[in-house]
């Protein structure tokens, strides 16, 4: 019998009727159903995801109010639509359990069928929110998907006109949040521990200005300072306690501290984890027939020729997943393509201070 | 003339204005933006933006 080498990152996809399979129906894997649809007619592709499917864009939840978009406004195609556009398969409510990378195959709940055979694997599974450990958090909502948003809005709506709304972290999700629920008449306060709004993306002098642009609009910044303990009061509302010893009183509450990749299933399957599912500069995780991208990936820094070495990292924007999609789709089409992230922008949709981080 | 908003990230093309640095004179109408053009903040395909009339 001949002995059969291993596949390297430059070698032939499997035959051409093999399905793609893609885990995960976010902005990051229906847009690799795209862009390897466009490239090619054959393929069959077949998406899982967890949740219905509905194809939208995340980053339009932090600036809706302002958009005057109601919660159900926002998806731009259901997941049929898409599916028939694209000719592909969705199994839309199914969890993947498990990845049996020897046979190729995914084990999935509902069972449906029994196990899903893949030629190759697209993990498109996204980021979690984190949740600080804080004594009541469980009345903050996290904002992580747009079943979290339609809560987050029945909330708010139920609060009524100009409620009080906390909000935790003034990162990129929470100081959007902040303008937007300004501009829909909602009193807003923010709490971070760091000295600046955003600070982990814009320079302390942009930080101060946003600040400054948000407290026109009534928005109250907590910077320096920790929520220590939530409280449900008798008549309903909130007191949230702060380390300074200020303390807030809230009818809604936003929780925006951070993401965390989903690596469990990748995990399991013993690919390769930094931070986030580790993929080389193609794309591809420790197996070669599996490829993940978006929030839930930590990019080969071969992918940035800007920086020198390093770590592995997320890049939870959508710049990025744009471009890994595209090479991904070439090189899941036969036609190897590295993935090259030139300079991209981060735009920070806070209306009272537009700005764009560039690098 | 109308203006086009990203609606994933919010970029607002304007007709008025055009986009001179990627070839597109002021005025330059919506239509008659190349199918390949991309939103230069976050990459997403021309046929992802919505038409918002001023």
């Amino acid at each position: 019998m001949t002995a059969i080498a291993a596949p390297d990152a430059g070698a032939a996809p499997p035959a051409s009727g093999e399905p793609v399979v893609i885990v995960g129906c976010g902005v990051a894997g229906w847009t690799v159903a795209r862009e390897l649809r466009q490239r090619d007619k054959d393929r069959p592709i077949t998406l899982v995801c967890a949740d219905q499917g509905h194809f939208y864009a995340k980053p339009m939840l932090s600036n809706a109010l302002a958009q005057k978009k109601a919660a159900g406004h926002l998806i731009q195609k259901t997941a049929a639509q898409q599916a028939q556009t694209l000719g592909a398969q969705v199994l839309p409510g199914t969890r993947v359990v498990a990845i049996d990378r020897s046979a190729r195959q995914l084990i999935l709940d509902p069972a449906a069928a029994g196990p899903l055979a893949y030629g190759q694997l697209v993990l498109a599974l996204g980021a979690d929110a984190v949740r600080l450990p804080t004594p009541g958090l469980e009345h903050a909502h996290s904002v992580n998907d747009i079943g979290d948003y339609h809560g987050f809005r029945d909330a708010l709506t139920a609060a009524g006109a100009g409620a009080r709304v906390a909000i935790i972290g003034g990162g990129l999700i929470g100081s959007e949040f902040a303008n937007d629920l300004a501009i829909g008449g909602y009193r807003v306060s923010v709490v971070d521990p760091a000295p600046w709004l955003i600070g982990n993306l814009i320079t302390q002098d942009n930080g101060e200005a946003l600040k400054a642009a948000l407290a026109g609009l009534g928005v109250d910044c907590y910077l320096g300072d920790v929520a220590t303990s939530i409280e449900h009061q008798p008549g309903g509302s909130y007191r949230l306690a702060l380390r300074s010893g200020t303390t807030l009183e809230a009818d809604v509450i936003l929780s925006a501290v951070g993401l965390r990749p989903r690596t469990e299933l990748a995990a399991q399957a013993d690919l390769a984890i930094e931070r986030g599912i580790h993929v080389d500069e193609f794309g591809r995780t420790s197996d070669p027939d599996i490829f993940a991208l978006g929030d839930c990936a930590a990019y080969a820094s071969a992918a940035r020729p800007d920086i020198a070495g390093g770590a592995a990292r997320a890049l939870p924007y959508i710049m990025p997943i744009m471009t890994a999609a595209k090479a991904i789709a070439a090189t899941l089409a036969g036609q190897p393509t590295p993935i090259r992230f030139g300079p991209m922008a981060v735009r920070v949709k806070t209306p009272a201070l537009p700005l764009t981080v560039s690098g | 003339m109308k203006t086009y908003v990203c609606i994933v990230c919010g970029f607002i093309y304007d007709e008025t204005l055009g986009r001179p640095e990627d070839g597109l004179a002021p005025g330059t109408l919506w239509a008659d933006v190349p199918a390949d053009w991309a939103c230069p903040d976050c990459g997403v395909a021309k046929g992802d933006f919505e038409a918002v009339a001023i």
